[in-house]
């Protein structure tokens, strides 16, 4: 196990360091690029305890899919390539404390939760702690009505998307 | 089960972990430079040339094989430019990102039963999400080089990257369907084993029944190479380069590796998924003769898919932006969301 805690403590050292640079650069460009180095640390965390299918969704969705986004809207509205002043934000304080406030939350809510469970890192059969398979049956059978829940919501979010772009077309 | 057991097997001796992993990184910094040099020789110099009437290099080595060699060390032998108000850090890691995402997708190729660097349960599920990653490259550098032709490209490519991403996703969902598993060992080893109608003479290689997936597949594969007639992020004649024009020496090197070696693992994948891989129908799957004889059979399925990809590439002039944009959309979504349909309505009915 030593092995996981040493490579778990890289990760989770170069997250955070990662982490506070996305918000203290001063170029919003390298925030997006610091950005991309946090989440390929979760998927590394994910990896780390043996959820395959979540690490490489996360690869896939977060690193391929909005990141991108995120660059190609920076990309699209920005031309300078100095320093940028308005990222200094005014409710700087504020933001902060909001921050602060949610981390609070977080951390009451895990440790009162995970406490004094254990995982076991030693499944029987030598079998790998989580398959794609059986991410899906569970998917598909215990929580296929928060799935269809999520899936309307994102259509939703979708439909409504694609009325705003059209309206600011038409006037 | 890796490509250690074939090492320990050929040498009849114990390897350790860190040894392993140490060989495999070794064989693919091997395999990815290699595979771009034979693809860029056998095709980009030579099938082009033949096609147009002429020879191509031929002083180079017998027949112009050295050719790309020689450019390769003349590419590292130049200067190592930056732009005066380049952004340097991003600039320099640029190609690197791309190059460290065409590499992590050999990672899960399977070449015979043990000849694999890892096998992955979420094998091709795996590939194509290390494969979207070259698009940060591609806009970190379209952005680093301070050129609006290179943040254009970068534009350019990020649109299209998108677009085809999911195409080429949806056509492998046909495969996998059919397959049961997302592991690409046990994809070969379902078309080596399956049947057509009872009938198990050449196995079952899924382009008899995924040809739709295969075709969405080679449009997509065409178009996330940034391949003609997919080029326009790079196109020449309009943006002199795209998020290439500002590179010079070993790092636009970088790109061209990034650019033929993906290349040539997206054909790898293509003869996985639709061609049987590094399997025959025929003889015992867990033979170990198959570490030797699966490379060769691989090579040979991936050149034909590959000679398939630059023959559209030297025949088919560029689409413009809003053409590219209308086939993802509009034709290679749908079609391959109801290739999906259809294949389940048959491993249902069937």
């Amino acid at each position: 196990m030593i092995a996981e805690h040493v490579a778990f403590g890289i990760i989770a050292a170069v997250m955070v360091a990662s982490a506070l640079r996305v918000v203290t650069t001063r170029d919003i460009m390298h925030a997006a690029l610091y950005l991309v180095i946090v989440l390929a640390g979760v998927a590394a965390l994910f990896l780390l305890v043996g959820a395959e299918f979540t690490g490489i969704t996360q690869v896939l969705i977060y690193i391929g899919a909005v990141i991108v986004l995120f660059l190609f809207g920076i990309m699209l509205t920005r031309t300078d390539f100095d320093q940028d002043e308005e990222t200094d934000h005014k409710r700087k304080f504020p933001a902060i404390l909001t921050a602060l406030l949610l981390l609070a939350v977080m951390i009451g809510a895990l440790v009162d939760r995970f406490e004094d469970v254990k995982l076991d890192a030693n499944l029987p059969g030598g079998q790998t702690p989580q398959t794609t398979a059986q991410v899906s049956d569970e998917l598909f059978s215990q929580y296929i009505v928060p799935f269809e829940a999520v899936s309307v919501l994102l259509l939703a979010a979708l439909i409504g998307a694609i009325v705003i772009a059209r309206r600011e077309e038409g006037g | 089960m890796t490509a250690a057991t074939v090492l320990s097997g050929l040498l009849a001796v114990e390897v350790p972990y860190w040894a392993s992993a140490i060989i495999k990184v070794g064989i693919i910094a091997l395999v990815v430079p290699t595979a771009a040099l034979v693809l860029g020789y056998v095709f980009l110099l030579k099938m082009m040339s033949f096609m147009q009437s002429r020879l191509g290099p031929m002083e180079a080595g017998p027949y112009g094989t050295l050719q790309l060699l020689a450019d390769g060390l003349k590419f590292i032998q130049k200067e190592d430019i930056f732009p005066a108000k380049a952004d340097r850090t991003v600039f320099a890691l640029a190609p690197l990102v791309v190059l460290v995402s065409t590499f992590l997708i050999y990672v899960v190729i399977p070449t015979g039963p043990d000849a694999v660097v890892a096998q992955l349960d979420v094998g091709i599920f795996y590939a194509l999400a290390v494969s979207s990653l070259s698009v940060v490259g591609i806009l970190m550098a379209g952005w680093a080089s301070a050129n609006k032709y290179a943040l254009m490209g970068g534009l350019r490519a990020a649109g299209q990257l998108i677009a085809y991403e999911l195409p080429l996703v949806l056509a492998v969902m046909g495969v996998v369907i059919q397959a049961g598993t997302l592991d690409l060992q046990k994809i070969v080893t379902a078309q080596a084993e399956g049947e057509i109608f009872g009938w198990g003479g050449i196995g079952n290689p899924f382009i008899l029944t995924q040809f739709v997936g295969f075709f969405i597949f080679l449009v997509a594969v065409q178009a996330e190479t940034t391949q003609p007639p997919f080029d326009m992020p790079v196109a020449e004649s309009e943006i002199v380069g795209g998020y290439q024009v500002e590179y010079t020496g070993f790092r636009f090197l970088f790109f061209f590796m990034g650019e033929f070696g993906t290349a040539f693992a997206f054909a790898a994948l293509a003869a996985v998924l639709f061609l049987g891989g590094w399997a025959l129908p025929w003889g015992d799957l867990t033979h170990w003769g198959f570490n030797i004889a699966g490379p060769v059979i691989m090579l040979v399925k991936v050149l034909a898919v590959a000679a398939l990809i630059f023959w559209f590439r030297f025949t088919y002039p560029r689409l413009r932006e809003d053409q590219l944009q209308r086939l993802a959309w509009k034709f290679l979504i749908p079609l391959s969301l109801v290739n999906i349909v259809v294949t389940g309505i048959f491993k249902v009915v069937l």
